[in-house]
C-alpha cells in the first residue's frame, strides 16, 4: 500500500489553495508538480556544482559533468537502454521527435511515407509537416474507431515499400488510449520499418522498456514525469543514431572543426549541440530516483484505480459522454456533459479549486473525428486520491445545475 | 435608461453576489435569457477573432440608435455578450463610443475571468464600437 499523504507532503503545492478551495490538481497529463527532492537537487546544482562540462579541467567542471552522465546512466536504466551512448538529452519530446524529423528526414527520398496515427499531438505531426516542404514525402494516419481505439489492422494496407518510419504515441493524450506500440512494432520491424514511439504520456505512468518494445526510438519530457520543464529525452537506437546526420550545430557536437571541414563527435554528443541542461538532466535523474522509490508498477496500479473510480463516478451523469472509451487507458478520463461548452465547465471547475484540461489537447484531429470542439480532462498522477474525484464529481454536478443540463 | 443606468442596475444585480459561482450563475443566465442572435447571422463575418469561444456579434442602425445582437457558444461568453448587447442597445453610436463601460471592473469582471476569456470580451468591446464608429461616419456623410 502506498502512503498517499505522504507523498503528498513532497509536494509543496499541492497544499496550495486558489480561489480560498483547496488545489485539485488533474492537469498532470500537461506537466505534474515537482517534489521537494527535484527542486533541492536544482537548488543544489546551481549552488554547489554550477560550471559548464565536458571540457572544463577544474574540479567542479569535472563534478558537474559527472552528475550529468551519472543521470545520463539513471535515465538508460529507466527505460532500460542498451548503452547511454542511446539517451541525447533534448528540451522535451517535441525537440526529440523534431530531431528524428530532421536528422531521419535527412535520409527520406521524394516519394517515401511516413506513417502516424490519427491519435497524435500536434508534436508528432507538425514536425512531419515541416519535413513535407523540404521533401515530397507522405505522411499516411492509421486512423481509430468510435471508442478511440487504433485500427491496427488498417496498418497492413498503409505500410508499403515506400514506408520509412511509423512515429505512434504510445498514449493518446486526448483520449488516454493505450496503443498496442509493441505489435505495431513487429509489424513494422517485418518489414524492415523502424518506429518511432512518443513516449510522453506512457513514461510516466507505467514501466516502459525500450529493448523490451524493441523501439527504434522513443521520446519523453522531464516535466511530465515530476522533472525539471525545458528536459527531455530522446533515446535512439545506437545504429540508428549513428546513421542520422546530426540535428543542430554547435559546441560539444563536434569533433574538429576548420572553415574547410568539420567532424562530429562521437555519440550522444553529437546530438547535443551547445551548453546542455546539466542542472535539468540531474534533476530528472532525481525524479526518476523519486519514482523508483514509489515504484513504476506501484504508480500504474495507482492510477489504474484512480481512472476506474473516475469513470465510474462519473457514469452518474447520465448526460456525461466519455470521448475515448478503451479497456487499455492509462492517467486520464476525457469527457463532456450534456451540450455544456467544455470551456464553460473547466471555468466552473476551475472556481472550485479544480485544475481541469479544457479544449483540443493539442490533438485537433481527434477532436475532429469526434465532431467536437475539446473535451474536459481530468489526468491524474501518483498524488491524487479518490477524495479529489469526489471534488471533482460534486464539482460537475454543481455545474451541472448551473447550466440546467 | 442611460447607458450608465443600465451598468449601474448590472452592477446592483451582482453586488450581493459574493460567491464567483454565483456571479457566473447571473451570467450564465443572462445568456440563456437573451435573445441571441437571428441564425442568419452568425455567419463567419460577424464572428469575432480573438476568441476561444465562438462569439457573433452583428449591428444594426435604425433612426439614430445602434441595435446590437450577440451569441456565442459557450454559456459564459454568451452571457457577457448578452450583458453588452443589453447596455449597447438602442442608444446612440456617440453615446456609445463614449461610454466609460465601468461595470466591468466594478463587478471584478476582467480580473475573474480567465485572460483569454477577458481577452475575448475586449474583443467584443472593441467590434461593438467598431460598428458605432461605422454608424456615425456613414451617418456624417450622407
Ligand atoms: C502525447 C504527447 N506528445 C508530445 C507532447 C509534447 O510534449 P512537450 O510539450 O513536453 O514537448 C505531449 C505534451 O502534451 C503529449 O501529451
Amino acid at each position: 500500500m502506498i502512503d498517499i499523504n505522504k507523498i503528498r507532503e513532497d509536494f509543496p503545492i499541492l497544499s496550495e489553495t486558489v480561489y480560498g478551495k483547496p488545489l485539485v490538481y488533474f492537469d498532470n497529463a500537461a506537466t505534474t508538480q515537482k517534489p521537494r527532492q527535484v527542486v533541492e537537487k536544482i537548488v543544489e546544482g546551481y549552488y554547489k556544482r554550477n560550471a559548464n562540462i565536458h571540457r572544463g579541467v577544474h574540479f567542479l567542471s569535472q563534478e558537474a559533468t559527472e552528475a550529468h552522465e551519472q543521470a545520463r546512466q539513471e535515465v538508460r536504466a529507466f527505460i532500460n537502454a542498451k548503452s547511454s551512448n542511446e539517451i541525447i538529452f533534448t528540451r522535451g519530446t517535441t525537440e526529440a521527435i523534431n530531431l528524428v524529423a530532421s536528422s531521419f528526414g535527412e535520409l527520406l527520398s521524394d516519394g517515401d511515407e511516413v506513417i502516424v496515427t490519427q491519435m497524435e499531438h500536434h508534436s508528432n505531426i507538425v514536425p512531419w509537416q515541416l519535413l513535407q516542404r523540404r521533401k515530397d514525402i507522405k505522411l499516411k494516419v492509421i486512423p481509430f474507431d468510435e471508442n478511440g481505439v487504433l485500427k491496427i489492422q488498417e496498418l497492413d494496407t498503409l505500410i508499403t515499400p515506400k514506408t520509412k518510419l511509423i512515429a505512434c504515441t504510445h498514449v493518446s493524450n486526448a483520449l488516454g488510449t493505450i496503443n498496442p506500440v509493441k505489435e505495431i512494432i513487429e509489424k513494422a520491424h517485418a518489414q524492415g520499418i523502424p518506429v518511432l514511439v512518443d513516449g510522453a504520456q506512457s513514461i510516466p505512468h507505467f514501466k516502459v522498456d525500450v529493448q523490451e518494445l524493441d523501439a527504434d526510438f522513443l521520446a519523453f519530457s522531464a516535466h511530465k514525469i515530476y522533472g525539471p520543464t525545458g528536459m527531455g529525452v530522446l533515446y535512439g537506437k545506437e545504429a540508428w543514431l549513428d546513421k542520422l546526420p546530426p540535428y543542430q550545430g554547435g559546441g560539444e557536437m563536434i569533433d574538429k572543426v576548420t572553415f574547410e571541414k568539420t567532424t562530429f563527435n562521437v555519440l550522444p554528443f553529437k546530438f547535443e549541440a551547445g551548453t546542455p541542461d546539466f542542472i535539468g538532466s540531474t534533476a530528472l535523474a532525481e525524479a526518476l530516483r523519486y519514482v523508483n522509490a514509489i515504484g513504476i508498477d506501484t504508480i500504474a496500479a495507482h492510477e489504474q484505480e484512480l481512472v476506474a473510480y473516475a469513470v465510474q463516478q462519473l457514469s452518474r451523469f447520465d448526460n456525461i459522454r466519455f470521448i475515448g472509451q478503451t479497456k487499455e487507458r492509462s492517467g486520464l478520463v476525457s469527457f463532456l456533459i450534456g451540450t455544456i461548452h467544455p470551456y464553460d465547465l473547466g471555468s466552473v471547475l476551475d472556481k472550485l479549486g479544480i485544475a481541469v484540461r479544457t479544449g483540443h489537447h493539442c490533438a485537433q484531429p481527434v477532436m475532429d473525428a469526434f465532431g467536437i470542439d475539446g473535451t474536459v480532462r481530468a489526468s491524474f498522477g501518483i498524488y491524487n486520491t479518490k477524495e479529489e474525484i469526489d471534488i471533482l464529481v460534486a464539482g460537475v454536478e454543481r455545474a451541472k445545475k448551473m447550466f440546467k443540463q | 435608461m442611460t447607458i450608465n443606468e443600465k451598468q449601474d442596475e448590472i452592477i446592483a444585480e451582482f453586488e450581493f453576489l459574493d460567491d464567483w459561482l454565483d456571479k457566473y450563475q447571473q451570467i450564465i443566465d443572462k445568456g440563456m435569457s437573451s435573445a441571441g442572435i437571428d441564425p442568419k447571422y452568425k455567419t463567419p463575418e460577424n464572428l469575432i477573432e480573438g476568441c476561444q469561444s465562438k462569439v457573433w456579434v452583428m449591428a444594426e442602425y435604425k433612426e439614430g440608435k445602434v441595435y446590437y445582437q450577440g451569441e456565442s457558444n459557450t454559456d459564459i461568453a454568451g452571457g457577457i455578450a448578452a450583458m453588452l448587447v443589453e447596455i449597447f442597445s438602442g442608444h446612440t453610436p456617440q453615446e456609445i463610443i463614449d461610454t466609460d463601460l465601468y461595470f466591468i471592473d466594478r463587478i471584478g469582471l476582467k480580473e475573474h475571468l480567465s485572460p483569454t476569456r477577458s481577452n475575448g470580451m475586449l474583443a467584443m468591446i472593441k467590434q461593438m464600437r467598431l460598428f458605432a464608429i461605422a454608424f456615425k461616419a456613414e451617418n456624417e456623410n450622407k
